[in-house]
């Protein structure tokens, strides 16, 4: 904290995000009180199965939720400034130049009737007010920094003449033209095969490296995780249920949760044959969740207090923090869970 | 076997020791048509002259990314979709040689298991239905009270509630949906099972579920599998043996832990170093080799080796010659390139 008019913690914080999403069966609260933060030069994951709350988190904050969807309480803190309180030019100059996104799909981010180079450049145009000719000069420039072979050739296409690694580079140039400081990344290699997938981590590696931009990573790969993210959090049915350092929670994972994920995947490195352990039952249905901690009828460390109380995320070893009775209660769970009747 | 009918190959009765399945040159194209009169102008060289075969019992994996041919060639050998060219031998029978009736009866030896739960399942029948379909087909039940009781059983072997019989796909999660797909596909009690990608479209969470379901399964029946996949983890995981191809090729076929371990193809070692493992001390310092470009377009492949567009170790060679599978021969460890990795 060298800087005189910096009076922010973090470049980016989200404190306390409760979203909801009203339906027929009552409200959903598909985020359920989540605090992160993310500084620059830094790659947080987010890891989590469909339903965990891991998008709409990150559409919350760029408030691109569909309503009926809606922010119901929390502060999004963009250096220092509340995002959950802007109001929507406000938020959409933001998204132009500070903060930007990039998905899973960029088929269907992109307008499929204008060329990619134009698209890349209109964030230059709108936010920066450069003319059309100079905005596509700066987007041939971002595609050969993003590694797309033939730029003018590129920037002159339509996205549907792109393959899938190519637009995803488009995407990712798209995102980069206004050098933002925060680059959320949704699931941006799911799509993608898994040479095309190791070009993109690496393209995004070398983006957070050579400008500074803090990178959050959603991803439902902890192989993805294990290589790109200095720091994790892990997120089931809404909530965070262990956070800490990549290496740590790799290495002494604190919920359950993350232990059995672990187990669960079978590993390029492992001569195994043996069945990997599966768990059991499915993710939760967010309009009916179950009682206390959300994972117990799928834990096999679960105690009595876990069926009624729902627990807290607290520290549980020197920098992670977990939302486990078990642990919370001194527990190790490298040693196993214990055997059932 | 207790098949009558005298066999239409040359070749003599097959036994056990054999392989079950056996695939020679074979070859499916797609033509492109274009033009009012919807001529065919060129064609999608989807699998273009695979040798394979598979012994009873195993899993034979069959790797590559999305384009490679995989799941044409897995759909063409049980005449899903009518290959161009080629033998297919299940049994020491040509598959693409059999019609009507024979061919129903063979079909009753293979089965299909499909990626996506959610597409391959008709919405309108009920899950019960739609694992008897086959048996109805098939005239596997004499009965409705036979039937009935069938259909119970094979729920029950994947792990189903059989009282869900009546409920629509709909009111079924991924990981259910897919134990749907394989009850219908064990309903006529095959000895060769196509599992195209079966896992693919499914939560980690509930991977791990299927997957020990196909391996229990395999065990219980005795099952062999041709595994389509993308992913190696779960290749390597579940396979005996792995065939990796690519733009319609083998290009490298070996055991498991062989593949693993000495990769002789680039692009296999490509593959693999491409894949994360899931430990930040492996993951933070393994050596990546990044292949640069795409993949080339499979209506027009390169000349020679069709890797070595993008290959790191491709030399003059390479655009000449088109390198056969036998080019490397390390016992069981075959691979299609005249530069291998050391």
């Amino acid at each position: 904290m060298t800087e005189s008019d910096r009076t922010y913690d973090h470049l980016l914080e989200v404190r306390d995000l409760h979203t909801e999403f009203p339906t027929r069966g009552g409200r959903v609260h598909a985020v359920d009180g989540v605090s992160f933060h993310v500084d620059p030069g830094e790659t947080l994951g987010i890891v989590g199965e469909s339903g965990s709350g891991k998008s709409v988190t990150v559409l919350s904050v760029m408030r691109l939720l569909q309503p009926p969807g809606r922010i119901a309480s929390g502060h999004v803190l963009y250096r220092g400034r509340d995002l959950a309180s802007l109001d929507n030019a406000e938020m959409e100059e933001i998204r132009g130049a500070d903060i930007a996104m990039i998905f899973q799909d960029p088929m269907t981010s992109f307008n499929p009737v204008f060329r990619s180079g134009w698209q890349v450049g209109e964030p230059l145009r709108i936010h920066r007010g450069l003319h059309p000719k100079e905005a596509l000069k700066e987007a041939v420039g971002m595609f050969v920094k993003v590694g797309i072979p033939e730029p003018e050739k590129r920037a002159v296409q339509y996205p549907h003449e792109m393959s899938g690694g190519m637009r995803q580079r488009a995407m990712i140039a798209m995102g980069l033209t206004t050098a933002p400081s925060v680059l959320i990344a949704d699931e941006p290699t799911t799509a993608l095969d898994v040479t095309i997938q190791a070009q993109i981590l690496e393209l995004l590696q070398q983006v957070s490296r050579e400008f500074g931009t803090a990178t959050i990573l959603i991803t439902h790969n902890l192989g993805v995780v294990a290589g790109m993210c200095q720091r994790m959090m892990v997120m089931y049915a809404g909530r965070v249920v262990e956070e800490g350092p990549t290496d740590e929670v790799f290495a002494h994972p604190t919920h359950p949760y993350t232990w059995s994920l672990l187990r669960s995947m079978p590993r390029l490195d492992s001569d195994s044959t043996e069945p990997l352990l599966a768990i059991q039952g499915l993710p939760p249905d967010l309009t009916a969740l179950p009682s206390g901690c959300a994972f117990h009828p799928r834990c096999p460390f679960r105690e009595e207090r876990c069926v009624q109380e729902t627990p807290a995320l607290l520290p549980v070893r020197e920098r992670q923090r977990a939302a486990c009775w078990v642990t919370q209660s001194g527990r190790d769970l490298t040693a196993g869970p214990p055997p059932r009747g | 076997m207790a098949e009558a009918p005298a066999r239409p190959q040359l070749r003599s009765v097959w036994t056990a020791a054999e392989p079950i399945l056996e695939v020679r040159g074979l070859t499916t194209w797609f033509p492109v048509r274009q033009g009012v009169l919807q001529r065919a102008v060129a064609h999608v060289h989807a699998v273009d002259g695979v040798d394979l075969s598979v012994r009873q019992g195993e899993t034979l994996g069959l790797v590559g990314e999305s384009g490679c041919g995989k799941t044409t060639l897995g759909r063409s050998i049980l005449r899903l979709v009518e290959p161009t060219a080629g033998e297919v031998f299940f049994k020491g029978r040509d598959l693409l040689k059999l019609s009507g009736s024979e061919l129903r009866r063979m079909r009753r030896e293979v089965a299909i298991v499909f990626q996506d739960p959610y597409a391959s399942l008709d919405p309108r029948q009920t899950v019960g239905e739609i694992v008897a379909e086959p048996l109805d087909i098939h005239g596997l039940a004499a009965n409705r009270k036979q039937r009935h009781q069938r259909v119970q059983e094979l729920l029950r072997v994947v792990g189903l509630n059989p009282g869900m019989a009546g409920r629509y796909p709909h009111e079924f999660s991924g990981g259910q949906r897919q134990r749907v797909g394989i009850a219908r596909a064990l309903a006529v009690d095959p000895t060769f099972i196509v599992c195209d990608e079966p896992v693919s479209a499914l939560d980690v969470s509930i991977q791990a579920q299927i997957i020990n379901l196909l391996q229990r399964l395999q065990k219980e029946f005795n099952l062999t599998y041709l595994f389509v996949a993308h992913d190696l983890s779960v290749v390597r995981h579940l396979c005996d043996r792995i065939a990796v191809m690519y733009l319609g090729r083998i290009v490298e076929i070996a055991g498991s832990n062989e593949l693993h371990r000495r990769p002789k193809h680039p692009y296999t070692a490509s593959l693999l170093s491409a894949i994360p493992i899931p430990d930040p001390k492996i993951e933070r310092h393994r050596q990546r080799i990044i292949l640069t470009g795409d993949v080339p377009s499979p209506v027009n492949p390169p000349s020679g080796c069709r890797f070595r567009t993008r290959c790191f170790k491709a030399q003059e060679k390479c655009a000449q010659e088109d390198p056969p599978l036998d080019t490397v021969q390390l016992g069981d460890h075959r691979a299609a390139c005249f530069f291998p990795v050391e």
